[in-house]
Parts: structure tokens; sequence; C-alpha cells
């Protein structure tokens, strides 16, 4: 069996555009299987309107809780905790600041009165849904949450799994902004990294950023400068450096109200119709002729 | 005072705000001091070209195994509640990107054979912002390592440069999300300034970070770009919610030209430096005020 593909849409800069661009793609794919990997500001179910299928509690870490009345307020956890997450040192009533707890046990294992034990955190949820172009994996994260990283990991291993289970061939991720942690979990063994910017002086400057990361892990990559039209000076400025730095191919869309109006109405762009839909089309059409495994070889030597 | 402008979303505008903010109280006197706290794509710099003075980079502490006083017995690799050291053989492997700098390995390590070494993850950059017929103002940029996965300990370090209250006001450019890098940025903050738009993204996002700012038991209001684009549903949520609104910038294409470019939007919009202003009085008095227990 052909294993399944995978896309994976980023953007450095927030705002640019990924989750509309991911909407559209489920929408031209026909069953794909969507992961939606922004996990601290999941956003694509809202225009993909999936019915809720099972929902799985996530935990990505565990946290020290103290016994009060095993503790004998001697105060060696607070000197040894590095995240400032024992409370209580000024009047001896001991307790963990759970958000500032990282999980890492050393309280637990310098107590001497055995009084701390190591609880995990329930931080999140992931969810299999379904839409009407296939299958959506997505998640929640607890907000003021640690770990999202590796909620990431665990939405696409889901997503691939379903896939495998349906045959489908193919995964579309929606990234995270940024370069940190969500991101590089989402990236790793990508097929196709898909930046999508915008012709601004922080559009380029972040995603100069994450094209960096992306080529670190020696990834094929796409660009996509969105609502080109804004500054088609910068616009060019960008598609050429980013030829430049390798990119598989540079594909633009103009600014268009619709891709607003579409959010709005709660649908993708492609049903809603107009000029980005029709340049998302055409972007989509070198997406998935890049994606195709007869041009791998290529894709790779770029 | 300390305000943070953060949001749920990306790209709804928080450099922007930031940026102009800063140079607006600059000019009307008193001691502004902007931290850049976006530490994976930091981009104030972009519209505000400061000249930088100094570069202190960003060390987070890994552990480091003496050999010759190791005798493999394995207890580094099990205290490690994050599986950033293991014993194989009588080898120890130290992976550092994987390692939160707790210190478990050091302290218990029976042998003393672990040491804690500092790695650069990330620089802080110093810089001072002179703009054209306005006081000079410091900008201290956090900056990641591209490649790094842990933006936390550049961002607090980023924050350790708020300074102990004696500069007037401090303007924080946090990260977008809710989770650990923007929750660094936004404690301590005397009010959040939470930055969105009215569409469905927006909304959806910036309920989310209501309820951080309020599980860190901080206060927000709310400033709105883009204020005639999508529905009035953020309108609603924020009336329903008791957030005031303190700043409705509408849909421009003469701002977008101007951000595009990396313009400050008060030298590039006629009658913003009057609507910034405003918006400001509003900040301050809700940052003032105190809070009233329901």
């Amino acid at each position: 069996m052909t294993p399944s593909r995978e896309l994976v849409v980023i953007s450095g800069k927030g705002g640019t555009g990924k989750t509309s661009v991911v909407a559209a793609f489920a929408a031209l794919a026909g069953g794909a299987v969507l992961a939606d990997c922004d996990v601290d500001a999941a956003d694509l179910h809202l225009v993909l309107d999936p019915k809720l299928g099972t929902e799985h509690e996530f935990s990505g870490r565990r946290q020290a809780v103290i016994d009060r009345g095993a503790c004998t307020a001697c105060g060696r956890c607070a000197e040894v905790c590095r995240f400032a997450a024992v409370l209580g040192a000024a009047d001896g009533d001991y307790s963990v600041d759970s958000i500032a707890c990282e999980g890492c046990e050393l309280c637990q294992r310098v107590c001497p009165a055995d009084a701390i034990h190591m609880e995990p955190v329930i931080n999140g949820a992931w969810m299999l849904s379904e839409t009407r172009f296939g299958p959506l994996v997505h998640a929640r994260l607890g907000v003021a949450e640690d770990n999202s990283g590796k909620l990431v990991t665990l939405v696409r291993n889901e997503a691939r799994s379903v896939a495998e289970e349906r045959g489908l061939l193919l995964v579309i991720v929606d990234g995270s902004p940024g370069i940190g942690c969500p991101v590089i979990a989402s990236l790793a063994g990508a097929d196709l990294v898909l930046a999508v910017t915008e012709p601004t002086v922080s559009g380029r400057h972040d995603l100069d950023r994450v094209l960096q990361v992306v080529r670190q892990f020696r990834l094929p990559f796409a660009v996509c400068v969105n609502k080109a039209d804004l500054n088609p000076d910068l616009g060019a400025q960008i598609a050429a450096e980013a030829s430049a730095a390798g990119a598989a191919f540079v594909a633009t869309v103009d600014y268009d109200p619709a891709v607003t109006h579409a959010q709005v109405a709660g649908i993708d762009v492609i049903a809603y119709g107009g000029r980005a839909a029709a340049e998302i089309t055409r972007l989509w059409e070198a997406v998935s002729a890049s994606l195709s495994p007869s041009l791998e070889g290529e894709v790779l030597d770029a | 005072m300390r305000i943070a402008i953060a949001s749920g979303k990306g790209g709804t505008g928080k450099t922007t705000l930031a940026t102009n903010l800063a140079a607006l109280l600059t000019a009307r006197g008193g001691a502004v001091r902007l931290l850049d706290a976006d530490v994976e794509e930091p981009d104030c710099h972009l519209f505000l070209h400061p000249a930088i003075e100094r570069r202190e980079p960003v060390r987070v502490l890994v552990p480091e195994v003496d050999e010759g006083l190791c005798t493999a017995c394995g207890v580094c690799a099990e205290v490690c509640a994050f599986h950033a050291i293991t014993v194989i053989g009588s080898t120890v492997l130290v992976f550092p990107e994987l390692c939160h700098s707790c210190g478990a390995c050091e302290l218990l390590c029976p042998e003393k054979a672990v040491h804690e070494e500092g790695r650069d993850t990330g620089v802080i950059e110093h810089g001072t912002v002179t703009l054209p017929g306005r006081p000079a103002f410091p900008l201290v940029t956090g900056v990641l390592t591209v490649g790094e996965a842990k933006a936390v300990p550049t961002t607090r370090a980023t924050m350790a440069a708020a300074g102990d209250g004696s500069v007037d006001v401090v303007l924080i450019d946090a990260p977008p999300g809710t989770s650990c890098p923007v929750i660094e940025a936004v404690r301590g903050s005397d009010l959040v300034v939470l930055v969105t738009e009215p569409t469905p993204f927006g909304l959806h996002d910036l309920v989310l970070a209501v309820a951080m700012v309020r599980a860190l038991d901080l206060r927000c209001v709310v400033a709105i770009n883009r204020a005639d684009l999508g529905d009035d549903r953020v309108h609603a949520f924020c009336a329903a919610e008791g957030i005031e609104i303190v700043l409705e910038l509408p849909h421009d294409r003469r701002i977008a030209k101007a951000y595009s470019r990396g313009e400050l939007l008060l030298d590039a919009v006629d009658g913003l430096e009057q609507t910034l202003s405003v918006a400001w009085e509003r900040i301050v008095v809700a940052a003032q005020t105190e809070r009233v227990l329901s």
C-alpha cells in the first residue's frame, strides 16, 4: 500500500492566511485527513463545521502535589526547585504553583518527609471529527498550558493512523505561527512544507527565520505570498529570496475580501468563490504536483 | 506601570500597537521601555530601527558528565523526568534540547560526576530607538536562536529587562497564543491589552486569550483591529463579559500599506496620534483601577 503523504502549512508570522488556505485545500483535495496542529489557537473547525466523533484527554506532563498533613515545612522542596513553583516559604504553608511546575520530580525525590507525589495534569484534549471533506484530527490545549509540542506530535500521529486505516493518501497539517516547539514538532518528516507569508517587512523577516528551521530539517518547501498586491515590490523580493533559498515553487495570491467573508459565513473560500478561490486552486495544483510521488526525486534535489 | 500587548490569534496587530504606543508615549515625555518578547518572531525592530548597544547571550544550564568520576550507575538517567540523559553501557549520553535545566542529575549523582554548563539558546539585544522629533527610548529584543524549540528561557530573559519599576511605562509585545511563552511575557503586567479582529478566528482565539488572562489572575482590555471587517460578535462577547474595548482601528489600505513598508502608522496616517492618545488614556485608567471583586 502507498503510504500517505503529508503537507504541512506554516507561516512564521501569524495571521497570514494559513488556516484559510488549509480549509481551501481540504475542499480541493477531496478526501484528505486534516490535522489542526495550531493547538494554541485551533481555528480550522470554525470553517469546516465538523461533527464531533470521539474526544480523548491529553496529559502532557505531571505536576508535584504537596500533602499538607505530611509536610514538615522544612523548605527543602522550595530550595531545589528551579522554576519557583513551590509557594509558601514565607508562612510555612507549602503548595505547588501548577502553572510554574514543569514536572521535574526533583522536589519529590529530595523531600525527607515523603510528603510530595506527582499527579498527571490533564492539559488538553484531542478529537477525531468528520467534516464534509474528510476526517479532522484537532485538539484543544488547556489555557496557560505547556507542552504544545507533545500535543502537536500526538495530533500528527493520530492523523497518520486515520489515513492508514481509511486508505487516504494525504494528510494536510495546519501548523502554528513562530519557530519554536509546536512548529518544530509539526515539521519532522513532512513530505512538503508550504509557508504562507505576506508582503510586509514582518512577513519577510519571519519567513526567513522559519525557512531556516525548515532547511535545518532538510525538508522540501514551497512559499505562498498571500495578499501579494498589498506591496508588489516586496512580494517580488520575497519570491526571489525564497527561490534562491531553494523553494520548489513560489505562488502568489492577491488580497480578496472574499477570504474574510467566507470565514464570517463559516465556509471555505472555494465554496464562497471569487478571485482568491481561483488563485488558491492554482496554488493547490502546484502543491499536488510537488507531492505526487513521481516528482519526489526532483523536489528533494531542488 | 507594565502593559502587555497580547492576542490569541497571530497577525492581529500586536506589534503595530506596541511600536506606535511606544513612539506616542516617548513624545509625551515619560520614560518608556519597550520589550519585544515575541522571541520566536521578534519584529518591533523592523519598525523602530534601534541602534544595538549590547547583546547578551541567553544561557540555559545543561549537564556535563566527568567521565573520570562517572561509574555509569544510571542514577542521572533514572531521575531525569525529561529523558534528556541516558546511560548506554559505560557511556552517558546527554540530549541538551530535551533538558529543562532542573538540576536533578547534578544534585542526585552519587559520584558528583555531573556538573552544569551554559548553552546558548538565544540572545537579548539592548538597543536605543531614535525617531525623528521624538526623545529616544530603549527597545529590548529577545531573539530565540533558529532551531531551538524552547522559547521560554529567552522570553524570561527578555522580561528580566523590565527593570525594577523605575521606568514610567514598560510596554511588552507578547507572542501570539495562550501557552507557556505567552504566560511568561504577560505575567506581572498591570493590564493585558488583547488585540483581535472581528472575525470568527479572531473571536475564537480572543475567548481563549481572555481565559488565559483570568487563569493568571490578570486583567485585560481589548483593541479591535480592522474593526469594520467581519461581524459584530467580538463586540457582543466583550459586552457580555464586561471587557472594555479601548481602541478600534478601521480596515484601511493606507494602514496596511504603511505597515507593509515598515512605517509607523503615527507618521503615515493622519489622525492616528489622536486615536491612540485616547486609547492610551483608557488603558491607564483600566490599569490603575482597583479590581472590583465580584
